[in-house]
């Protein structure tokens, strides 16, 4: 039989582009490997997408992993109702042009009660909408693994996770109790009902993810660079203002100003950074010298120290 | 990051920064691979100080991430820097118990080289925690405090780091502040340091005195304190070790899948884990053993015409062979053993220990089979000897056992290959993951065979050698044969000694 490739995936996008460096080369191959290792090891993987930056490098290096066939798993999008706009679009547009198989799920009983970050405050929100909207999801595909984007130098508890992080069939995780992870041989014996999640951006850092977006020409939602934006300042944070259920509290105006997002979540609960930021470039040396955490714009990092591990161990990724 | 910070030690010193370092726009160039390193020592040598020194002065630490420490741990050393421990210790019940307990990964970078530390715990009890951090480090870095000395953690530590395989080290001669700079005291440490690394055979050694603390010879140099220390940073001596690479010299690729997204296509993907393959090479599939030509190496951007150690790609091979996931493509010419016997040094991870004679499941790149372990003798880590044992490898021990598997598996020496020759076992009932190993030899197959059967032992040049092994003939039946590599004098001593014996 001979062995050549489909003449319409024969497609060879990139010769022209800037080769990787070690470095950026080095990760790239190693998420490529986890992402087959889990497709080979698990019955029914899925990708959690949020159409984030991390989001975005995951799916590329999804499409590398499997490349010439198609991603071999669907992305699911745990949506809130409380994404930006300009998310959602983009994601859309995405899913079309590379021919995912592609599940949103938003919790049917936070959209019955009306749950809000308003109205319920960013802490019970968040745990009705993406913790418990995340556990309805896995339990409804009967997913025994999912990739997500998570990477240790993100916070304090994702410093120890595992790249296969075991989670009960309540979809815990107990740190004190995970598996020894050695070289790069994986453990992913499961029993039924239990699940994994596994993270290939685990050793990359924030400068990592712009540098690859950057060289390997990955589209990103446009938030992520400085644009004149409509605004208002609330509890310290820089909240757009382009949604019409955002109301203003006395005493908060509108203003305008070049702004950009460092992290895209939910746009009442994830704050803009002043920016003159307009591209990549621009992008990564503001990051360069940036002194300050991307989760700083993050309202549920905040609440306490620790809270991130309190929220993994319920189920949030 | 080239170290002419005279000015910044000096102001370390005095005890008077509680700002930032300064912030200068870095471009980074990254134009090797981030190097991995492990830190070991002993609870109270100053290690979290030391990767906090490491995260603060290479900026890595952002601004609301100290405040947030600041904020928690409420007080601050004399130095008006906060505990650096409370930024490393991430999980609440660490947090509350003032301890760690369990590997951590750490990120730094400077302008010339990325980092990733794996940050294990100082204890005994967490020996399987530091061979976990080890198994993927190229270099270790073993803090001693400089009042105490080498302690037997020290000794511990070293060997464990070393068999898991790590041949570059870096003692951290820590809290020097507190012997008044004594350079005599340095070398002192030093010396009977370099007598342990002979002892366990490491020769890469680079010793540096140091105080974490004031950030002396960290990042920044401490010509202030110590003008006769004319050598290198710790960050210095890290820019410029070299990565580990798959030393063997022959191509493998464990099979992870098979990628059919159309009837005229099979690729089979997966990462080279030792040597390199070009379209045109002959290779071996195994346990199978049968041979084919390499026709295309294939990534998303490009058609490329070779693969290297690391790279992740898909292999297209000339003709239809029966290839699934867990096989081995090898280079016809150097090529792993094949067996059902192997002996291993084991790293025990988990409270039931390594039993005799049960069955496990064993994990090796993508294949996973059934074998039995059986101990036969232990490493005493205060002594660094080995002694003959058998019975259950207890949590934390390090043994040799004889695997014995239904199936041949395929393995290089760990010796020659950090991935081909590296396992895990998984326990078949809880699912755990219950120790680390690492093959050191094929049992040899003559003592399962047939006494009265007739042997040939031939003594070849390598050259020789090598091209009677790439024939077909011989690969089809490696696994009845033993092979030893010497020198020319060694193999005339062992025909002289056998011609002795008879």
């Amino acid at each position: 039989m001979p062995s050549t490739l489909p003449e319409t995936e024969l497609h060879n996008p990139q010769t022209a582009k800037t080769p990787l460096d070690p470095h950026l080369k080095a990760l790239e191959n190693e998420a490529i490997h986890i992402f087959r290792e889990v497709a080979a090891e698990f019955d029914k993987p899925v990708m959690l997408y949020s159409v984030g930056k991390d989001s975005s490098v995951l799916l590329h290096l999804a499409r590398k992993a499997f490349y010439p066939g198609r991603v071999p798993f669907p992305l699911l999008h745990v949506n809130t109702g409380w994404k930006f706009a300009e998310m959602i679009a983009f994601r859309n547009d995405i899913v079309k042009k590379y021919d995912l198989d592609f599940i949103e799920h938003i919790n049917p009983r936070g959209k019955a009660e009306n749950v809000t970050p308003f109205t319920h405050g960013s802490a019970l929100f968040t745990d009705i909408m993406k913790t418990e909207g995340l556990r309805q999801a896995l339990d409804a595909g009967g997913f025994d693994a999912a990739f997500g984007g998570a990477r240790r130098d993100e916070e304090a508890s994702r410093a120890k996770e595992r790249i296969y992080s075991f989670r009960t069939p309540e979809h815990r995780w107990d740190p004190r109790a995970q598996r020894p992870e050695l070289w790069n041989v994986y453990n992913g014996m499961i029993r039924k009902g239990e699940s994994v999640r596994a993270f290939p951006l685990s050793n990359w850092t924030e400068v990592d993810i712009w540098r690859y977006i950057q060289v390997e020409d990955i589209p990103l939602v446009p938030l992520y660079y400085a644009k004149e934006r409509p605004y208002i300042e609330r509890d310290g944070m820089m909240i757009l203002a382009e949604d019409p259920r955002l109301e203003l509290l006395p005493g908060e105006t509108i203003q305008h100003g070049s702004i950009r997002f460092r992290t895209l979540g939910d746009f009442p609960l994830t704050g803009a950074i002043p920016s003159q930021a307009t591209n990549l470039e621009e992008v990564i040396a503001e990051l360069e010298i940036a002194t300050v955490s991307e989760r700083q714009g993050r309202a549920i990092d905040r609440d306490q120290s620790g809270s991130m591990e309190k929220k993994k161990r319920e189920g949030y990724f | 990051m080239t170290v002419s910070a005279t000015a910044q030690a000096t102001e370390v010193t005095t005890g008077t920064v509680t700002a930032f370092p300064a912030v200068e726009p870095t471009r980074a160039v990254r134009d090797t691979r981030p190097l991995r390193l492990i830190t070991c020592g002993s609870v109270d040598d100053g290690k979290s100080t030391l990767i906090g020194r490491l995260l603060w002065d290479t900026k890595a630490v952002k601004e609301d991430q100290a405040a947030t420490l600041r904020r928690d741990s409420g007080k601050q050393n004399d130095l008006g820097l906060p505990d650096f421990a409370l930024l490393l210790d991430g999980l609440q019940a660490e947090r509350e118990q003032g301890i760690t307990i369990d590997v951590a990964y750490r990120y730094f970078a400077t302008d010339k080289r990325s980092f990733i530390v794996a940050d294990t715990p100082g204890h005994e009890q967490y020996t399987r925690n530091m061979a976990t951090g080890a198994s993927t480090a190229d270099l270790a870095v073993l803090l001693v405090d400089a009042r105490t000395g080498l302690l037997e953690q020290t000794r511990r530590h070293a060997t464990i780091a070393s068999l898991m395989g790590i041949k570059q080290f870096v003692l951290a001669v820590n809290k020097f502040d507190l012997v008044g700079y004594d350079r005599a005291r340095f070398e002192q440490i030093t010396h009977e340091f370099r007598e342990l690394a002979i002892s366990l055979g490491v020769r890469q050694i680079t010793a540096i005195p140091m105080s974490a603390l004031k950030g002396e010879n960290v990042v920044y140099d401490g010509k202030a304190s110590m003008p006769w220390y004319e050598g290198q940073t710790l960050v210095e001596v890290l820019e410029l070790a070299t990565v580990r690479s798959a030393q063997t010299v022959g191509f493998r690729l464990p099979v992870q899948r098979v990628s059919r997204p159309g009837e005229s296509f099979r690729g089979y993907q997966g990462t080279v884990a030792g040597g390199s393959v070009k379209p045109g090479d002959s290779v071996v599939i195994l346990p199978s053993g049968m041979v084919a030509n390499v026709t295309k190496i294939i990534t998303f951007d490009l058609v490329r015409n070779a693969a290297v150690s690391g790279d992740a790609i898909t292999l297209v091979l000339d003709r239809q062979v029966d290839v699934s996931r867990g096989d081995m493509i090898v280079s016809l010419e150097s090529q792993p053993q094949v067996g059902l016997d192997f002996e291993a040094h084991l790293v025990a991870l988990q409270s039931e220990g390594i039993q005799p004679g049960r069955r496990y499941w064993l994990k090796s790149g993508s294949r996973r089979q059934r074998v039995t372990a059986n101990p036969f003798s232990q490493l005493d880590l205060k002594t660094g000897n080995w002694h003959q044992r058998t019975g259950v490898l207890a949590m934390n021990g390090i043994g040799k056992v004889h695997l014995s598997f239904d199936e041949n598996a395929v393995f290089d020496a760990y010796e020659h290959n950090r991935t081909t020759g590296a396992f895990i076992l998984i326990d078949p009932d809880t699912n755990n993951t219950v120790a680390g190993g690492m093959i050191t030899a094929k049992r040899s197959s003559v003592t399962g065979l047939r006494s009265d059967e007739t042997r040939v032992v031939l003594s070849l040049p390598a050259d020789l050698a090598d091209q009677l092994m790439a024939t077909e003939l011989f690969s089809r039946r490696r696994d009845e044969t033993d092979l030893l590599r010497m020198t020319a004098s060694e193999a005339s001593q062992i025909f002289e000694d056998a011609a002795g014996g008879i």
